[in-house]
């Protein structure tokens, strides 16, 4: 029997029944994880930047911070992040001096006032979607670039997870009905995915017929 | 008649160099006795924090609001992340005599979207400052054609373009553009040191590993990118222009080049 659909809702339906809005937490906060005990650090973050306001938004923290930080904003452009993500290059900065000023600015933003900061983009294609912070990490006043590297590396991995996840979420979006014009087809064919024996291939006659008034 | 960009014979000028090229570029030729004193810097980037001590004094302030790309004055003189303001730091330690100016093309709601980016470039070449140091780069391809042609513009009016590489293996711009001085990392502490590059495009190294900075809320710390390479050689090229103004921007790459600390003069 064929598919009217071209197997185009069968992957639709596949992608959402494999990631959801709570894969792509897990995924990001296994990242941090991970990042976090490569580079022995007080606290690893991913920033993502939400697609209309352009605001930067904790989407997964692990060590200090971890409890409270998740769900913070900070509009675009401001702080290390936001250079970051505006221009899409990673930066590496030490010994950073507690002035009062710029302790208090730290503090405000993320309650942690670190010694040593690192950050890269997560890249979809050459857009910045985001960015991967990693905080106090040991040792961190030798083989920087080295440091930079590895970072970029797990930056890249963050990026794919957000792009995948995002991906299937269209793809839930669609069938969820929320896209109006692909929603009438995803619901159909989730009904006739539903139906067995004679009323499926009564339905598949339907599709078939009303595919022959189309063309 | 002669076909269009030709020149009459009668036409010709005399081209004139203070005392010519040396038949050996040395260090101390190019920028021996100079800090880089009657020379403008602008520092393209999140603004310089106005008042900051290892900035010194700031000649000049501006910021480019929205996309639209208007450039007013910003007498505050506000670096909303800290980058601009350690660029800045290492221009005034390098090249401790120049006019510094700063250009904001990042700040509270900058996207990176590169419309800033242009503006800004196309206010600084209207200012005539003679160095622009741009430790940031777009990768957006629609932005290439006329980022280009800005590129050329400051090229052939002798405003020197010293732009950073991408620290991340991405297709990136001015800095892959031939009429820039491109500047990638290398890991010595040492401000003088800078390497020629044989593969371009980036054309030079220089210190970019944990280099001593300014930030932004009179901070201080140490920073490692390309970003930071960017303005050693944008304040070593202030100090050999303020010596030799009468280099244009291809002599002054010849000079960088024989007096980079990886050259080999075979005899």
């Amino acid at each position: 029997m064929t598919d009217p659909t071209g197997g185009r809702l069968e992957t639709a339906l596949a992608i959402g029944a494999l990631a959801g809005e709570d894969d792509q937490a897990a995924l990001l906060q296994s990242v941090v994880i991970t990042a976090r005990a490569i580079f022995a650090a007080a606290a690893t973050s991913v920033l993502l930047v939400e697609p209309g306001t352009g605001e930067l938004t904790f989407a997964a923290v692990a060590g200090n911070g971890e409890q409270e930080l998740v769900g913070r904003r900070f509009p675009p452009g401001t702080g290390i992040g936001g250079w970051v993500v505006a221009t899409g290059m990673p930066l590496l900065l030490e010994d950073v001096r507690s002035d009062p000023r710029f302790a208090r600015d730290a503090a405000r933003s993320t309650n942690y006032v670190p010694t040593a900061l690192m950050a890269s983009p997560l890249l979809y294609g050459e857009t910045p979607i985001g960015v991967l912070e990693v905080l106090d990490w040991l040792p961190h006043d030798e083989r920087q670039l080295e440091a930079l590297d590895l970072l970029g590396l797990f930056a890249h991995q963050a990026a794919i997870a957000v792009r995948v996840v995002r991906g299937a979420a269209a793809a839930q979006r669609s069938l969820a009905g929320e896209d109006a014009e692909l929603g009438v087809i995803a619901r159909v064919a989730t009904r006739l995915r539903a139906l067995d024996g004679a009323r499926r291939e009564s339905g598949m006659h339907l599709m078939t017929a009303l595919e022959e008034v189309l063309t | 008649v002669l076909p269009a960009w030709s020149i009459r014979e009668d036409e010709k000028r005399a081209v004139t160099a203070a005392a010519g090229l040396p038949e050996t570029i040395t260090r101390d030729w190019a920028w021996g006795g100079s800090d880089g004193a009657g020379v403008r810097v602008c520092i393209l980037d999140s603004g310089v924090e106005r008042g900051h001590p290892q900035v010194g004094e700031l000649a000049e302030s501006w910021m480019v609001t929205g996309e639209d790309g208007d450039v007013v004055a910003d007498p505050e003189g506000i670096d909303l992340a800290g980058h601009g303001t350690a660029c800045a730091s290492i221009v005034r330690r390098t090249a401790p005599g120049v006019e510094l100016a700063s250009v904001r093309v990042l700040g509270v709601g900058s996207r990176g979207s590169g419309k800033e980016l242009l503006a800004g470039l196309r206010f600084a070449l209207g200012r005539g400052y003679d160095v622009l140091n741009l430790s940031l780069s777009t990768s957006r391809p629609d932005f290439l054609t006329e980022l280009h042609a800005i590129a050329d513009a400051a090229y052939f009016r002798r405003t020197i373009l010293v732009a950073s590489a991408h620290n991340l293996p991405v297709e990136s711009y001015p800095w892959r553009f031939a009429s820039v001085v491109s500047v990638g990392s290398h890991a010595v502490a040492d401000p003088l040191v800078f390497y020629a590059n044989p593969t371009p495009p980036v054309e030079f190294f220089a210190r970019g590993v944990s280099v001593p900075v300014g930030w932004r809320a009179g901070g201080s710390m140490r920073a490692t990118g390309n970003s930071f390479a960017a303005p050693h050689i944008a304040a070593l090229t202030a100090r050999i222009v303020a010596k030799h103004p009468e280099l244009t921007p291809f002599q002054l790459k010849t000079v960088l080049s024989l007096t980079a600390s990886n050259m080999e003069v075979l005899q």
